[in-house]
């Protein structure tokens, strides 16, 4: 019997551009937002802004190529993606070049690379398409059992072993939460869940040997930043003093002094919600976390309506990985996380990780986009 | 079609794995951490707003003190003695250096001119001042190098070139020990100082004029307030209040004659006191071997510092004020006098000298200075030849009371009170000093060589000086000083020194006076007169004593010529002077250490003084202002 199953139609918002309207506008008013606190703290330096803004225009146009793809596609390719991707990172571990004194950087002559930002989208993809398969597997319970766990963890720790080894520990961070997202997602049972807390528990003694030294001054200036004002403290304190200068409406754009007078290190970077603390007060930043939290929240509810396995896990999982990197990046600035190397998503300065967000945020509306169309049916 | 395509769809439709209640699950762990983190910004911005907010204007507003320019030293004729020099200055704030090992490294790679020796002096600067201060690492940069840091001075966060005015003294050795010299101040200086007023200064006097008038050198600080940025650079300056700059000195030194004194005395161990007697104005102060001031005010290195401590010459010690010698015959005119004013003789009254003198009941023998003795001796011809047998016999006949009585009148064994911290007030030895220093009573031989000015008796050249200067007054005594007038510069203000009169020698005959001034006259004039040295005809009249301080006083080296006896072992020569005899107006005291001819030293000092007396004369001052 030749059995051909009937091609889906898909809904289309006109004929070749597939967007999520809502999140498209959120995501809009937040890079605007963030434009606007990178020129003050970039001291009114408009070749930067001219540079941010050619990112961001690179990245929306591959966040709309991205979208108009088919979340078919996705899956089919996942493997492949996965794979490639863990090859570039043994590459980048074996022939790397040193930037910024980590082997991070694949460089191709024109332009180089980072493949482990690859991975932020490929492990999501490749632990959901994991999952996905289980599920058209006959006999599967709907709950990991120990080998599912076993395989998935391979999936996910391969990566961020090696990205960590870089070493980059905010990516492997991300990259791992990612992973956990769609095992959570997939059925964990809490006895697992718990199982596996307390193993971790068991293993920070381990994980504290493996870690290098700045990681673990790290960990220790967050316990007490002043203990070393001058030293790896410095930045925490700094930042605090930006923020909670700014006081409810804060000192106004571009008059910020903690990040105008350079008292605030990487400013533009990884430390730029201080200038927004600084310069727009308890409102402003207020209302930036908010706009985050929408962000993430369209995106988990197009996680809720997505239709596939594939599709409805790899969703949530792309979110939440984008709300837990704002998260630890606030949380870091305003002293309650440590000083990891994670840039605030949409609004640091800095190209690749905004391009590896915005394809994420494609996908996402690729899937919110091309849903199986139903008609209402009573 | 859409109904096959519905059921085929549904069919499909596999079953969602993600079950709700753990898609809602995360949906809440979104809303709760992002409740956390609003609730973290509510505390750091509204809760602690005004603990971070001062902060944060503590991190950008500094308040920086600026160091009053110190006050030049100048002569009574305004020749500037010492002055600031603008200089730029390496400097280092340590605390703003990210590693201070590296920077200091990095910085003598780039220029190579910083020496050990300056590294060395910075790490012991470190140690010493407050915090945040920037702490010099090399003086005095070329244009050159300054040009090679401004370009590099981005790798440097902490380090900075500033402009800044260093004390310099033109004349060198010429006036050191009177000028003193300024140094960095050291913890136990700013101890003893108002520390608000010496923020940002770093020096301060250490001896001399310098230390005696620091409060007058040192000015009224300045501040400014500016906005830093992190690197301590200064963005733009808020508020500015003007030091007031410290006041000008005009010295009572003729530098010219001090010049004269210098160079008379080069070379030997010496010291030089010319006073105006009429009003206590120090005109030379001169104190030989010499240094350089200017050593000192960079912070002296050890070698040289040993090179100037350790050695018999000791040119650090103001011979001056604090060199104490015997005051030798210089003293036989105060003796005269007291003798004369007791009544134990008369100008008139005679011994026959032979050559010796012997205490009745002692057989020690007191030798005269000149085997065979005088002959017949009045006061005037025991003056002019400085007979110690006449003064034997009349200080037995006195006794120390009497003696120490008169000496202390003019002075000896006390502080002049000059105008200088290093100040020493010698020994005017009595039969109480000796009980309570000695613990043994004063036997009658004290007194006699008490009378010629040996034993116990210890006077600097500044007391012979100030007492000469009260004897050409007929006993009207000032105090001597250095300090002629201070100009406040900012505001025109204009301090003299007054004029300060000490308790006057009164005699009951004034008579007396004239007969020791003539006799003092003798010793130049008479050919008897010990004064050869001095020369017998001078175009101004001299009234004058000399002396020898005994070194050795053994048998080893009598009769031994003057040129064989090792150096260290030669007696001093001392001379006392004023001049005009009739209307004194300069008196002098010379002391030259194991050398003879202080005689000749005060004739060149003496000449000095008249031949730039005669040329102010005859050349009229030029008229100020050439507009005609």
């Amino acid at each position: 019997m030749n059995y051909s199953a009937p091609k889906p139609t898909y809904r289309l918002t006109s004929k070749s551009i597939h967007v999520d309207a809502p999140l498209l506008m959120l995501l809009l008013i937040v890079v605007g937002v963030g434009l606007l606190i990178l020129y003050s703290a970039s001291n009114e330096n408009m070749g930067m802004l001219l540079r941010q803004l050619m990112r961001l225009a690179l990245a929306f146009f591959i966040m709309l190529f991205f979208a108009i793809i088919p979340p078919h596609k996705y899956k089919a390719w996942t493997p492949l993606v996965y794979f490639s991707g863990l090859l570039l990172l043994l590459a980048v571990a074996l022939i790397g070049t040193i930037g910024k004194g980590a082997q991070r950087w694949l460089d191709f002559g024109l332009f180089r690379f980072q493949p482990s930002e690859i991975m932020k989208l490929a492990v999501p993809m490749m632990a959901a398409w994991y999952f996905d398969q289980k599920t058209s597997t006959i006999g599967y319970k709907g709950a990991i059992a120990m080998k599912e766990l076993l395989i998935a963890g391979l999936i996910i720790f391969i990566p961020t072993v090696l990205i960590a080894k870089q070493p980059d520990l905010g990516t492997a961070i991300m990259v791992l939460v990612s992973g956990l997202c769609v095992v959570f997602l997939a059925g964990l049972s809490l006895k697992i869940l718990l199982g596996i807390s307390t193993l971790i528990g068991l293993c920070v003694p381990l994980l504290w040997h493996f870690m290098h030294d700045y990681q673990r001054q790290r960990i220790f200036t967050l316990i007490n930043p002043e203990s070393d004002p001058l030293g790896a403290g410095y930045h925490i304190i700094q930042s605090k003093i930006a923020i909670g200068s700014g006081g409810v409406f804060g000192k106004g754009w571009l008059t910020g002094s903690q990040s105008h007078l350079n008292f605030l290190p990487e400013h533009a970077t990884d430390f730029i919600f201080a200038v927004s603390g600084e310069e727009l007060g308890f409102l402003g930043s207020s209302i930036l976390i908010v706009l985050l939290v929408l962000i993430s929240l369209r995106g988990m509810q197009i996680a809720k309506e997505a239709q596939t396995t594939y599709t409805n896990l790899l969703a949530a999982s792309l979110t939440m990985t984008f709300f837990f990197s704002a998260f630890v990046n606030i949380g870091m600035v305003m002293g309650i996380l440590p000083v990891v190397g994670i840039p605030l998503p949409l609004i640091s300065y800095g190209g690749t990780a905004m391009v590896t967000f915005l394809a994420g945020f494609g996908i996402l509306m690729s899937i919110s986009s091309h849903r199986i169309l139903f008609t209402s049916f009573n | 079609m859409t109904r096959l395509l519905f059921k085929t769809t549904k069919n499909a439709r596999p079953k969602l794995l993600a079950d709700r209640a753990r898609l809602n699950f995360l949906v809440s762990l979104v809303l709760i951490l992002s409740s956390v983190l609003l609730l973290r910004l509510a505390y750091l911005q509204i809760a602690q707003f005004s603990r971070y907010e001062t902060l944060s204007l503590k991190n950008q507003m500094s308040i920086i003190p600026i160091a009053p320019p110190r006050g030049i030293i100048a002569d009574r004729n305004g020749v500037v003695l010492a002055e600031n020099i603008p200089v730029y200055v390496l400097e280092i704030t340590p605390e703003r250096t990210v590693n201070m090992q590296r920077t200091v490294a990095n910085l003598r790679a780039l220029l190579p001119s910083i020496t050990d020796e300056d590294v060395d002096n910075f790490k012991h600067a470190c140690q010493q001042n407050r915090a945040y201060t920037s702490i010099p690492i090399k003086l005095k940069l070329s244009e050159d190098e300054v040009a090679i840091f401004a370009s590099q001075q981005y790798r440097f966060p902490g380090v900075s070139i500033k402009a800044r005015l260093m004390r310099y003294y033109p004349l060198g050795e010429i006036a050191a020990h009177v000028l003193g010299y300024v140094g960095r101040i050291n913890v136990q200086e700013l101890n003893q100082v108002d520390t608000s007023n010496y923020h940002g200064t770093n020096f301060i006097g250490k001896t001399g004029i310098e230390n005696y008038y620091e409060n007058k050198l040192h000015g009224q600080v300045g501040y400014q307030q500016v906005e830093t940025d992190v690197s301590g650079r200064n963005v733009r300056i808020l508020n500015k209040t003007a030091p007031i700059s410290g006041e000008k000195l005009y010295l009572s030194l003729d530098i010219r004659l001090q010049q004269t004194a210098y160079e008379a005395l080069k070379g030997k161990r010496g010291a030089i006191v010319a006073i105006d007697p009429r009003n206590g104005d120090v005109l030379v102060m001169a104190s030989t071997p010499s240094f350089d001031p200017n050593l000192f005010v960079n912070g002296i290195t050890i070698e040289n510092y040993k090179l100037l401590s350790n050695t018999i010459n000791r040119p650090l010690y103001n011979r001056a004020v604090r060199g104490l010698y015997p005051p030798a015959s210089t003293i036989k005119p105060y003796v005269a006098l007291a003798g004369l004013e007791s009544g134990t003789v008369d100008a008139s009254y005679s011994i026959s000298d032979p050559g010796w003198y012997r205490l009745p009941n002692v057989r020690h023998v007191y030798h005269d200075h000149k085997k065979g003795g005088h002959g017949m001796v009045n006061i005037e011809r025991a003056i002019r030849m400085s007979c110690d047998t006449y003064f034997f016999q009349l200080g037995h006949r006195l006794g120390i009371s009497a003696l120490s009585t008169m000496l202390n009148q003019f002075g000896f064994g006390q502080l002049t009170h000059i105008d200088l911290t290093e100040e020493a007030a010698g020994i005017l030895p009595s039969s109480e000093w000796k009980q309570k220093t000695k613990g043994v009573p004063w036997y009658p031989g004290d007194t006699l060589i008490t009378s010629i000015g040996q034993g116990f008796m210890l006077a600097s050249p500044l007391q012979l000086a100030n007492a000469v200067a009260a004897l050409s007054q007929k006993g009207v005594r000032y105090r001597p000083h250095l300090l002629l007038k201070s100009v406040q510069n900012d505001r025109h203000k204009v301090y003299l020194q007054p004029v300060i009169s000490e308790n006057p020698v009164k005699l009951k005959h004034e008579e007396n006076w004239g007969v020791v001034t003539e006799a003092m006259r003798s010793v130049i004039t008479n050919n008897e007169g010990t004064g050869y040295r001095f020369g017998r005809t001078a175009p101004y009249s001299v009234a004058a004593k000399t002396g020898t301080a005994q070194v050795f006083s053994g048998r080893q080296y009598v009769g031994v010529r003057y040129e064989n006896i090792p150096e260290l072992l030669r007696d001093h020569s001392l001379f006392v002077a004023f001049a005009p005899v009739e209307s004194p107006e300069i008196a002098i005291a010379v002391m030259l250490e194991n050398d003879a001819i202080a005689s000749a030293v005060a004739r060149q000092m003496l000449d000095a003084y008249f031949s730039l007396k005669n040329t102010q004369k005859n050349t009229p001052k030029k008229m100020s202002g050439k507009i005609s």
